[in-house]
Order: structure tokens, then sequence, then C-alpha cells
């Protein structure tokens, strides 16, 4: 007999004793065995605690677990109680975290079973999962190619057929472009919906957790799952958490989808615009309407974004000391200490940190890091124009399909404006979703909607209408 | 007004980070900061006066009551340190004081 594949088919498998969360999970650790050595995606597989966690379900079921049984893959920047958790870093190398993030203790008491931690750029900084510590995931459709990043393991942990459902962090894209890239849906949901108690800080003000998968349903099972208030995040939004999988029918009548067409240029690749063109026609014929919109600022996205998500940044990582966890670089005085102990850093982690210094120290912090919150506050601005006329707004989700391994790792600023679609909705604190939108070449593109805060909903019914009329293939090699 | 950053600025930011950075990483380094800020300089062309920068306003202040609640365990958090002295409680760091 095959085992049901998607998470709310396991679920209801599991919840009806057709099969046991052991067969599951023991399915998907197989998988996930016979495909890493070749794509990298998982920097640690917890098959033991995985099948003990499975066998617990199957005697004892929690009632009303939304998640029961479902096998789900975790960034290693998420800090699971246990499990190693490194954030692809050296400098965290060996670290047991000695509690779990808010997301790891919500998936648990909805059944799912968390089967291992996936490879990510470190501490989410890249958007190819190449500048992980511990070696590049490779893309399913092309293992010559990146997956985009930083959440590139957990993107490709779903493309391949692995697991159902994955988990990733998203600061200014690290979901949405990898989930473009490998061909499967990634939610960044709304700044403020889950918690980031646990997570291992990059931009603080831009950073949000979000699930990757393969159906709409399935994406808004994990969201559901996750979102929702935590006294421990002091950003955690109150707002109630709505039912997010309810009207997924393929029904967008009376929806009002904003394209704006002058972001859309000359960089942006001629397949993926004809994918594009070609989603927006889908979403027409589900009965939403196409309306022109002007974002004026949304072009300057990436400028900002990397003066202000650099600066939270060298702040954050400025607790990585070789004090209190991870690894010390010296014993010898305290300065060498720190400072062997921060060497250890890789190099983009290194350049992100001196511009965050650089842009934060006296002399320089009105022209560049204030000059960039007065403009983010005008990309705010136009966001909230245009959702005065419409309900979402849709470009592509990355300007090309994925691109080669060492193909931007010598050139920063080229990988960074990999992210040039995607930045905004962090800047502004919107959810945004990447829907699979065909192959250009036989690569997946991306088609994002940005939506108002805390409209997820919206975005998932969308996103569903599209794969019920273009239905993502699988790559050909994927279990 | 972009900036261009010499070796020596690249050497001194390194040190308010307190980052340990190779000899021959310095000068890619300064190459590659001032091609990332000369491109964040477009900010300079918006027009953004009277228009105030997105921060956290005390307004934005979250409460909560001042209750007792169990925090994490001090064994298991001095297990993650590099160095430590678990029975007294301690981390262990090199000597800071008269060396």
């Amino acid at each position: 007999m095959s085992l049901p594949r998607t998470a709310c088919e396991i679920r209801a498998a599991v919840a009806a004793r057709q099969v046991s969360a052991v067969e599951v999970c023991r399915d998907a650790v197989r998988r996930i065995r016979d495909t890493n050595a070749s794509l990298n995606a998982f920097l640690q597989i917890e098959e033991d605690r995985a099948l003990a966690r499975a066998a617990e379900l199957d005697r004892e079921p929690p009632p009303n677990a939304p998640l029961l049984g479902v096998p789900i893959a975790v960034k290693d920047n998420i800090c699971t109680s246990g499990i190693r958790t490194t954030a692809a870093s050296r400098v965290l190398e060996g670290y047991v975290p000695p509690y779990s993030a808010a997301v790891i203790e919500r998936l648990e008491a909805a059944g799912a079973v968390i089967v291992g931690k996936t490879n990510c750029d470190e501490f989410a900084m890249g958007s190819s999962t190449e500048h992980s510590a511990f070696g590049p995931t490779r893309n399913p459709w092309d293992r010559e190619r990146t997956p985009g990043g930083s959440s590139g393991g957990s993107a490709v942990a779903v493309a391949a057929g692995m697991v159902p459902l994955a988990l990733g962090s998203d600061t200014g894209g690290s979901i949405r472009q990898p989930a473009a890239l490998c061909g499967v849906l990634g939610l960044k949901p709304t700044y403020g919906r889950v918690s980031r108690y646990g997570l291992i800080a990059f931009g603080s003000s831009l950073d949000q957790i979000g699930p990757f998968g393969a159906t709409a349903g399935d994406v808004a099972a994990v969201l559901a799952a996750i979102a929702g208030h935590d006294s421990r995040d002091s950003t955690s939004a109150q707002t109630a958490v709505p039912d997010y999988g309810a009207r997924l029918d393929g029904d967008l009548s009376g929806v009002r989808v904003g394209v704006p067409r002058a972001l859309i240029t000359d960089g942006v690749e001629a397949g993926v615009r004809a994918r594009f063109e070609e989603g927006l026609r889908e979403l027409t014929a589900a009965g939403a309407s196409l309306v022109d919109v002007e974002l004026p600022h949304a072009g300057l996205a990436i400028p900002v974004y990397y003066l202000v998500a650099n600066a939270e940044a060298s702040s954050n990582l400025a607790r990585f000391d070789g004090v209190r966890y991870g690894t010390r670089g010296s014993n010898g005085s305290v300065s060498d200490m720190y400072e062997q102990t921060r060497g250890r850093f890789g190099a983009e982690v290194k350049r992100r940190i001196m511009i965050g210094t650089f842009v934060l120290s006296a002399g320089y912090f009105d022209a560049y890091y204030v000059k960039a919150q007065k403009v983010r506050a005008l990309i705010r601005k136009d966001y909230a124009a245009a959702f005065e006329r419409v309900d979402a707004v849709a470009v592509p989700t990355t300007p090309t399909p994925a691109f080669k391994l060492g193909e931007k790792t010598d050139d920063p600023l080229q990988m960074y404006l990999s992210d040039v679609f995607t930045a905004a909705a962090n800047l502004a604190g919107l959810p945004a979703v990447s829907v699979p939108c065909g192959l250009s070449s036989g690569l997946p593109v991306g088609l994002q909607l940005t939506g108002r805060p805390f409209e997820e909903e919206g975005l998932l019914r969308a996103a569903d209408a599209l794969l019920r009329r273009s239905p993502m293939p699988r790559p050909a090699d994927s279990l | 007004m972009a900036e261009i950053l010499t070796r020596a600025d690249v050497e001194r930011i390194a040190a308010l980070a307190r980052l340990q950075i190779a000899e021959d990483e310095i000068d890619r380094f300064a190459q590659q900061l001032t091609a990332i800020l000369a491109y964040a300089d477009q900010v300079q062309r918006v027009d953004t006066s009277g228009v105030a920068p997105i921060s956290p306003s005390a307004a934005d202040t979250v409460w909560r009551d001042d209750r007792l609640a169990p925090s994490l365990d001090r064994d298991r958090l001095l297990e993650q340190a590099p160095a430590a002295d678990p029975a007294a409680g301690l981390f262990k760091v090199p000597r800071v004081l008269g060396s």
C-alpha cells in the first residue's frame, strides 16, 4: 500500500488508524537517507528521536491534533531542545539548545514529528545556501544549481519529496526565494503573526518564521498551528488566528490583484516573465481582476534592506562572543577570545557585520541608517496606498530561475539582487507567498503575492486556485 | 557621497566589531564593502523631507505583569558554555583584571 503524501492526507490516515505515525516516519527517514548525500538538505537527521515520538503518538494520539503524525523538517536556525542547532555556522558548531523555539512547542503540541534540521546560509545570511559552513545544498531540479536561500535545505526537503512540510525563516526573502527556485509553496507571514522566540535572531524587525509545503492546504494547516500570540516575543501580535484552510475552493471572484508593471523591468528573464503572465491569466480565469498599481519606492527595497538588516545583524550577532555558548576561539586575553571566536564567522557574515557596524557608527548613522528607515516608511506607505485599491500585489518571486553553484559567490551584490522582489514585504511587515508557476527551461518559476497585514488566508486561497489550475510537477528524480 | 573604504577603514571597523580578519581578506573586504555602500547610496536620492523614520516608539512598548515564573535551568545552560564552573554556577573567561 502506498503511503499518503500530503500533510492533510497523512493526518487523516493516521487519525483514522489506516497507517501508523511510525510507518509514515520510517518512510520519510528512508527518503531523506536516500537522497541527502547528493542534495545536502539536512544537517541533522533525528531518526531515533522521531521514531520514538511517532510511536508515542501511535500509542496515545492527542485529540484534535491538526498535524498528527506529519513529518516536518526545521531550518537549523530554529532552536530545538536537545537537538543540535548550528545556524550552519562554525561558531555554533555542537550547540545543543536547552530550550525549544515557540514554533517547535506548537508543532509538537499539534502532533507533528520533527525529523531533522535543514541546511541554510550561515545565520540565514545569503540567497543560495552556499554560505553554509557545512557545504551547499543542491537543487533537485538540477544538482549543479543552487536551491536559493537562505532556507535552501527546507525548500529542497519539500521539493525532493523527503517531507511534506518544512519550516524556514524569512528576513528578506529567505523562504519565498528558495520556494520559487525549488518549485514549492513558501509563505512569509505578517510580522508578528508567528512568535520569534527561539529563532536565532538576524534582523529582528524583519525576521519571521514560516512554512514550506506542496499544497495550500498543508501550508494553511502548519500556519494555523504555529501562529498566535506568545508573551515571550514582545512583537508577537494578539490578532486572532483564523482557519486558514476553510475556503480553499479555487474561486477568486471579486479578488483584485495589483500588478506593479514598472517594477518588472528588463532584469526579469524572458521565461520568468512568460510564466508570470500565464500565472496572472490563471488568476483572472479563477475570477480575479487585474489592476495596475504603482509602488514608487519598492524598487529601493534592496539598498534599504541591506542597510537596515545589516545594522540589526551587527548588534544581534554581538552575542556570539565565546562565553556562553558555541565555540571559543582562544583562551589568551579576553580580546583574543572575542576576536578569534568571531573570526570563525564566514566571509558573508563578516561582511554584513562590518556593513552594519559602519552604518551605525558615529558620523554615518543619520546618512545611512536613519535615511534607510525613512525610505522604509515610504515603501510601507506605497503598499498601504495600493491596498486601498487591490487585495494582493503580484510580481515574479525572483528575476531568474535557479542559478549555478558558484556563479554569484564572489559577487555579493549580484547575490543580493536575487531578492529584489522579496525584501519589500519584510520592510513593510506584510505577508507574502511564493506559488509555483511552471518551468522556464526546465527550472521552476515562482509567482509572489503580497497581502494586507494578517490576510494570509486570502494569499493561500489565491495560491490554492493557481495550483488547482496548473499543478506543479515534481523534479524528475524525486521520490 | 559614496564612501570609499580603505584598508585602514576595514581594519578599524573589524576592530570595532571584534572580528579577526585575515591579512589577505582586507583588500577584498575593502573593495566589496565599498561596492555595497555605493549601491546602498541610492537611498540618498530619495526626498524624505518630513518623513519620520520607522523606529519603535514608546507607544509600541508592550507591558506584562511582573510575575514569578521558572527560568531556564542553570546547569543545562552552563553545559553549553565553552568553559564553566558548574559547581560555582559560573561561566569562565580569560583573566580580565591584573593581567
